[in-house]
Formats: C-alpha cells, sequence, structure tokens
C-alpha cells in the first residue's frame, strides 16, 4: 500500500475534531464527515484517518475500509490539475477503459496517484450525468467530451 | 407470542415469529447448507451478512430465491429447500466463489476441517468452468507471532470482522475495498502485528477457510525432541483435556487428561507437566494480592487499588495495555500460569534435576493463541532465553499426535509426573468462565477467615452470560465479585472501573467467549455452542473428581513454598511470578 507520512499540526487536528463535532461526534455520519475532511485537505491520508477514529470512536480500521470501499474517497493527494475518467455504463461501452490506459501510460501513474511534480493525479469515476458526451474525462473543473485514445496527449499538453 | 405456520418441502410447521426459514428448516430435520451464517446460541454471538446465498430456497410466489438464514418466515410461506432450482443456485454460487480461490488444499492448514473444502464437497463440484478468464486475487501473506493471514483463502464471510468488532470491540479487522479486491484487513493493510489486535484468536476460530490460521510451532517442538541434548519439558492447560478428544472423533466433553499424557510421552517429551500446578500457584499469589489489597483498602488506604483485576488470560492484558493503559495498575501482577510455571521450571526444577536453563526447552499445550504471543514477550525471559519456548494449540497437539501414528483413543491413561504436574480441581475450572475467580475465593475465603469452607461449589458464578456478578459473604465481610467473557464484556466493567463508578472488589475476565474452553486454539466449534457448553461442563466433573480442590492444600505448592519461594508474594515469588504492564495505546503524534 503506497501511504504518504504526513505529520499534522495542530490546527488541522482541531479543524477534524471540529468536523466531527459539528456532526455531534456520531459513527453514523462517517461519511460526511470524511467528506468535510477530503473537501479540505484534498485527500484523507492514515494521520487524517486516525484523527477521525478518535473523534467517532469508529475503529480505524472500519475507516480505512469506508474510504478504500468508496472510489471518490483518495489516500494520496491530487495533483494541481486533478483528472478523472468517469467509467460509467455509457462511457465505459464507448471504449473509457482505452483512454484511462493511455491516460496510466502517459503520466506513468495509477489511479489513486500523483506524478513526481504533483502536477496531475488519476482517478476514475461513476457516471458524471454528461452520457451523450461520452467518453467523458474531467481535468480540473474543464469537461473533455467524445475522448478518443488518441486525444490525451494534446489534453495533457493543454496544461504544459 | 405470535406463532406462524408454513410449509417446508411439504412438511407443515409451527414456528415463533421472527424466526428464519433455516431455522424453522432444521426444526424439521432438514439442513440447508450455510456459509457465512455462524450462529453460537449460548453466546449471544450470530453472524448473518446474507453475502453468500448458499442458503437460498425457493419461495412460492416469490421471483427470487430467497437467502433462508435472513429470510423470515411468513404465515402460509410454502417453501422448498432442494430443488433443482435452488440445487443449480448453490453451483452457481459455490463456481464463483471457488473462481477466485487458491485451488492449494494439499497442503492447506485448514485441509479436512475447512468449510468451504467441506461444502464443494456436499454440493458436488468436480470442475470450475471458465476458470480461464477470472482474475484471482493475491494479498501478501501476513505472520505475527501467534496469527497467519492468507487472504488470498478469504471468502468474505465477515465472520472475523464481526468477532473483532462486534464480540470483542477490538476493531482490529475491517472489509476493505470492493469488487474483486475486497478482503479482510487491519487499518492501513499494516500487518496485524503492527494493528491493535490482542491476538486473542477469536477470528481464527470462526474461520471457514484456510485464511485465519494459526502460527505452526509443531516442527520446532519436533526438532527440540530430536535434540539428545535437550531436556524437553511439557505443560498442558486445563481447557485442553476437555477438548482434545474431538479431534480423534470423540464427543465434545470427553475427558482425555490420562490418554493426553500418555501421548505426550510417547512423542518423546521428557516430563510431562501441568499447567494446573502453575494455576493453583497463580491462585496463592493473586489470592494473596487480593487479600492485601482488599484489606488495606478496608483500612482506608487510597493507595490500594480496588478492584483488582485477574490477570492470568494474555489476551486480555494486551486489551487493557492497548486501550485501557491509564488503568494498568489495576490488574494483578501474576503472571499467567503458563509463565509461571516457564518461571519455576527453568529456575527451581532445572536446578533439581542438574540442567542448565539452556538446555532445557518448556512447550506449552494451549487452547489459545494470545500465548504464543506472550511466551516471546521481552520480559518473560532470563538473558534471551525464554521460560516457555515454544506454545502449541489444542489443534497442533492433535496435528501432531496423528503425525507420530499415536491412537491416542486406545492409549491407557497415565499420570502427569511429579512435582510439577500435581494439582488440585481448583485449578482445573481455570479453564472455563468463572473458574479463576471461583478458584481464588475458595482459597481467598479460608486464608482470610480461617475456617473451612463448607460449600465448595460457587454455583453462583458460573454460567455462559457475558456479564456476571454475584456477592460471596467472607465471614461477614461481602465481597463483590464481577465476571466477563468476550472483551466486549470486559470493556463494559472496565468503563465503570475507570469512571470509578465500579462496585466489585475483584474482577475476572478473559477474552475469549466462554474461558479458554472458547479459546482461538482449540478444535473448531464451528458455530455450535454446544461443544462449548460440553467443555464447560466436563471441567466441573473433573474438579469434581479430584480429591484435593483447593488451591492452598496442593502439597506440592506447599512444599514449593517451604523450599524456594519461602511464602506468597515474597521478594522472590515477586521476581520469577509477577510482572508489571506496559502502555501499548497508539499514539497519534501531534506537530505543534
Ligand atoms: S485475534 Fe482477536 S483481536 Fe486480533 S484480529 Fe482476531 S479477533 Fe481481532
Ligand atoms: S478471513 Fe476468514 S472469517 Fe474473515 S471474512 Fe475471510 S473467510 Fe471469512
Ligand atoms: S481466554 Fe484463554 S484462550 Fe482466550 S486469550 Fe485468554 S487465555 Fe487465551
Ligand atoms: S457514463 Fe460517463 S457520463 Fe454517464
Ligand atoms: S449462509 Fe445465508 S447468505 Fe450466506
Amino acid at each position: 500500500m503506497s501511504h504518504i507520512k504526513i505529520e499534522l499540526r495542530k490546527e488541522d487536528v482541531d479543524f477534524i475534531k471540529g468536523v466531527c463535532t459539528s456532526f455531534n461526534n456520531d459513527p453514523q455520519e462517517l461519511i460526511n464527515v470524511l467528506h468535510s475532511c477530503q473537501e479540505h485537505f484534498g485527500y484523507l491520508p492514515a494521520e487524517i484517518q486516525e484523527v477521525v477514529s478518535e473523534g467517532l470512536n469508529v475503529p480505524v480500521a472500519k475507516i480505512y475500509g469506508v474510504v478504500t470501499f468508496y472510489s471518490f474517497f483518495t489516500m494520496t493527494p491530487r495533483g494541481l490539475h486533478p483528472i478523472s475518467i468517469c467509467l460509467g455504463t455509457a462511457c465505459y461501452v464507448r471504449g473509457a477503459e482505452k483512454v484511462l490506459d493511455e491516460f496510466k501510460k502517459e503520466l506513468g501513474i495509477q489511479v489513486g496517484e500523483s506524478t513526481k511534480d504533483n502536477k496531475f493525479s488519476l482517478s476514475s469515476l461513476r457516471c458524471v450525468g454528461a452520457c451523450g458526451l461520452a467518453p467523458v474525462v474531467l481535468v480540473g473543473d474543464k469537461t473533455y467530451g467524445r475522448v478518443a485514445p488518441d486525444d490525451v496527449k494534446n489534453i495533457l499538453r493543454e496544461y504544459e | 407470542m405470535e406463532t406462524i405456520k408454513l410449509t417446508i418441502d411439504n412438511k407443515e410447521i409451527d414456528v415463533p415469529k421472527g424466526t428464519t426459514i433455516q431455522k424453522a428448516a432444521r426444526e424439521l430435520g432438514i439442513e440447508i447448507p450455510t456459509l457465512c451464517y455462524m450462529e453460537l446460541h449460548d453466546l449471544g454471538i450470530e453472524n448473518k451478512p446474507a453475502g453468500c446465498r448458499i442458503c437460498v430456497a425457493e419461495v412460492q410466489g416469490r421471483r427470487n430465491l430467497a437467502p433462508t438464514c435472513s429470510t423470515n418466515c411468513e404465515n402460509g410461506m410454502v417453501v422448498k429447500t432442494h430443488t433443482p432450482r435452488v440445487l443449480n443456485a448453490r453451483r452457481t454460487v459455490m463456481e464463483f466463489i471457488l473462481s477466485d480461490h487458491p485451488k492449494d488444499c494439499l497442503i492447506c492448514p485448514k485441509s479436512g476441517d475447512c468449510e468451504l473444502q467441506t461444502m464443494a464437497h456436499r454440493l458436488g463440484i468436480r470442475d470450475i468452468p471458465g476458470q480461464e478468464f477470472a482474475a484471482t486475487s493475491t494479498y501478501r501473506k501476513d505472520t505475527s507471532p501467534s496469527i497467519i493471514r492468507d487472504l488470498d483463502k478469504c471468502i468474505l464471510c465477515r465472520r472475523c470482522e464481526m468477532m473483532c468488532n462486534d464480540v470483542q470491540t477490538v476493531g482490529a479487522l475491517s472489509a476493505i475495498n470492493r469488487g474483486f479486491m475486497a478482503t479482510v484487513a487491519p487499518a492501513f493493510e499494516q500487518n496485524l502485528e503492527h494493528s491493535t489486535c490482542t491476538y486473542c484468536g477469536q477470528c481464527v476460530a470462526v474461520c471457514p477457510t484456510g485464511a485465519l490460521t494459526e502460527v505452526n510451532h509443531v516442527p520446532s517442538v519436533l526438532r527440540a525432541l530430536a535434540d539428545p541434548t535437550k531436556t524437553v519439558v511439557v505443560q498442558t492447560a486445563p481447557a485442553v483435556r476437555v477438548a482434545l478428544g474431538e479431534e480423534f472423533g470423540l464427543a465434545p466433553g470427553t475427558i482425555v487428561t490420562g490418554k493426553m499424557t500418555a501421548a505426550l510421552r510417547a512423542l518423546g517429551f521428557d516430563y510431562v507437566f501441568d499447567t494446573d500446578f502453575a494455576a493453583d500457584l497463580t491462585i496463592l499469589e493473586e489470592g494473596t494480592e487480593l487479600l492485601d489489597r482488599l484489606s488495606r483498602h478496608l483500612n482506608g488506604d487510597t493507595t490500594a487499588r480496588i478492584p483488582i483485576l485477574t490477570s492470568c488470560c494474555p489476551g486480555w492484558v494486551n486489551f487493557f495495555e492497548k486501550y485501557f493503559p491509564d488503568l494498568k495498575d489495576v490488574p494483578s501482577t501474576a503472571k499467567s500460569p503458563q509463565q509461571m510455571f516457564g518461571a519455576i521450571a527453568k529456575s527451581y526444577f532445572a536446578e533439581k534435576i542438574g540442567v542448565n536453563r539452556k538446555d532445557m526447552v518448556v512447550v506449552s499445550i494451549m487452547p489459545c493463541l494470545a500465548k504464543k504471543y506472550e511466551c516471546q514477550r521481552e520480559e518473560f525471559s532470563v538473558d534471551g532465553n525464554p521460560d516457555v519456548d515454544y506454545s502449541i494449540s489444542t489443534r497442533e497437539l492433535a496435528a501432531f499426535i496423528k503425525q507420530a501414528n499415536i491412537d491416542i483413543k486406545t492409549l491407557h491413561d497415565e499420570d502427569f509426573d511429579s512435582p510439577l504436574g500435581e494439582s488440585t480441581g481448583a485449578s482445573v475450572i481455570f479453564g472455563t468462565t468463572g473458574g479463576v475467580i471461583e478458584a481464588a475465593c475458595r482459597t481467598a475465603y479460608e486464608v482470610y477467615t480461617g475456617k473451612k469452607l463448607e460449600r465448595l461449589d460457587f454455583t453462583e458464578l458460573r454460567g455462559m452470560e457475558g456479564v456476571r456478578s454475584a456477592t460471596i459473604d467472607f465471614n461477614g465481610l461481602p465481597v463483590n465479585i464481577g465476571i466477563a467473557h468476550g472483551l466486549g464484556n470486559a470493556r463494559k466493567l472496565l468503563d465503570d472501573v475507570r469512571s470509578g463508578t465500579s462496585q466489585f472488589h475483584a474482577i475476572e475476565v478473559m477474552a475469549c467467549p466462554g474461558g479458554c474452553i472458547g479459546g482461538g486454539g482449540q478444535p473448531l466449534h464451528h458455530g455450535n455452542s454446544d461443544v462449548i457448553r460440553a467443555r464447560a461442563a466436563a471441567l466441573y466433573a473433573e474438579d469434581r473428581s479430584k480429591p484435593l480442590r483447593k488451591s492452598h492444600e496442593n502439597p506440592f505448592i506447599v512444599k514449593l513454598y517451604e523450599e524456594f519461594l519461602e511464602k506468597p508474594n515474597s521478594e522472590k515469588a515477586h521476581h520469577l511470578l509477577h510482572t508489571h504492564y506496559f502502555d501499548k495505546q497508539k499514539k497519534i503524534i501531534i506537530k505543534h
């Protein structure tokens, strides 16, 4: 397992504890708490999960279970330009996996990882509701439709 | 109670509302196969994720097959449990599970006792179609001091997760990932050794496959036995003698003490001793400590912490070191019987027979997996030489006996060797929940009051409820006793101790549900809690059959104090028989 060792600052811990308190330290709210934390930090490294574990009194193994179950949670920091490839049914059928493979090859990283210079990170998504444009790729806030493997180099070039 | 009338396989039956189809069928003598489902009725433990779908049946009027382990009976239901459609569905489920399962049954530690293997056989699987397309997931093998995790063999029944979280409240294991990579693991997929695991072994006790097994120490023991320069001494825990027979087809609860002793001698051990001897010793040390703390407490000494907690279960010790380190001065400092035995064997006994401790190998036979870790703890060794060298489980001993072609059923009963093989009935009941504290009461009562105990059976301390309490009258002094088995139950009592609201003077805790008779190293119960009850009954029967039933009356214990230890809690006894605990809580490091 690739996992980045980070040291939390006091204000980070206070932030996480604050999120837990705002959800009444209710274990049922775990997913919402994790969402808020990921929104703030961009990702959910082990150290953050450990603080959440304390805050909600949920074993850290359970939290890790949830983080690894849902594809929208990530344990690695997102790059400057996070790239997400839709793997929903429509996109999948129209060849999204080949597009994803091309991104992996070009960037030399796997899903859930970021490039060494932290410029790009790669993730996959479920249907983003733009099936008419399948296959769909998101880079940051920008949407690309009908992406073919051959387009990948050009898309990346935009962010050089 | 409302009753429900239904028909299963053309037979009518009335059941109370809330009964599952699976249980109603069993009442009728219809056995529906189950895999993920598991229940230990007497202990209130149930695993019902409805995940595997092996247990499906046809319910008239429903389009889909119903998982019977988790579908309640309804009035007028018509159920068919073994139609061709059902058999086909079961086969498909099984083929799917097996498509992602290794096929190395030949060398799997669970072979012969594996529920998945049995099921494949029962469902007549001879071939797994579509193998060439199936992705087989692979995980690294994780070996801790007690437990091996080989998750390629996990079928995701989640029994272990239920045990570790709901019953033990340890939370070391959780289901992780999704799809083919889904499995059960500690947080961040760390090795078990770096998790919050207590090595209670309850996950191993319920795992239906070879995914969770014990570390096998038989090869090391065999090597020691083959080495002519070594004196090999063996000790056997109380719970082993009432469970070992099951591995040889004897009914649960058959007492095989004498046959086990004969088998150990036949295996080549030089001295066959009994952990029960050390259990009697534990009672004298722990009981004396209890009385000392109690009388200081009654005299207003605020440094005397009450309640005193028993400390003979290493799974429990690991639990409070990890979760309640702030209370680490509350448990008794007495070592577990396993470690007391090792300490005495490699000092007193080694001197007596003129053997250097380095040339003595002490092996323990235990119902327990936490003991494997315990005997490796640094504080239990002298100059790197451990007091107990190897700890093997009841299951490992059975395999060892079979390997040596010893037919345990035809062996004649033999006695333990003297002096470390002599024991009383008090020590025998150590193996069941409530037994340690009952044994302690027998001795503490007589020592405290100076009177002879009229009634030796403290039946008020017995039973299978998770948390029990009783007040014992010490000649006018009411002593409040608490008992918990299973770590989740222990946690309840500990929370009270932490908050200062506990009314108890002494609390016994055993990590495993049922106590050591339900230990992680015992023959597998396969979800039948009658097995555990039968073992408990056998221990109480063995206790009753003993001429001496109070630890302080064991003449060899008396002699040990005279010749060697002076008196309970003496300086020498403290040095050899007591320990201290560590703060092992995981802490988040915060940078300011
Ligand atoms: S040995 Fe006990 S504490 Fe450790 S993972 Fe298994 S059930 Fe949990
Ligand atoms: S490790 Fe064993 S008990 Fe746990 S989920 Fe897998 S098969 Fe079931
Ligand atoms: S209850 Fe017995 S078998 Fe279970 S961990 Fe404790 S000592 Fe071992
Ligand atoms: S499947 Fe990709 S946008 Fe709907
Ligand atoms: S046994 Fe019923 S679903 Fe697994």
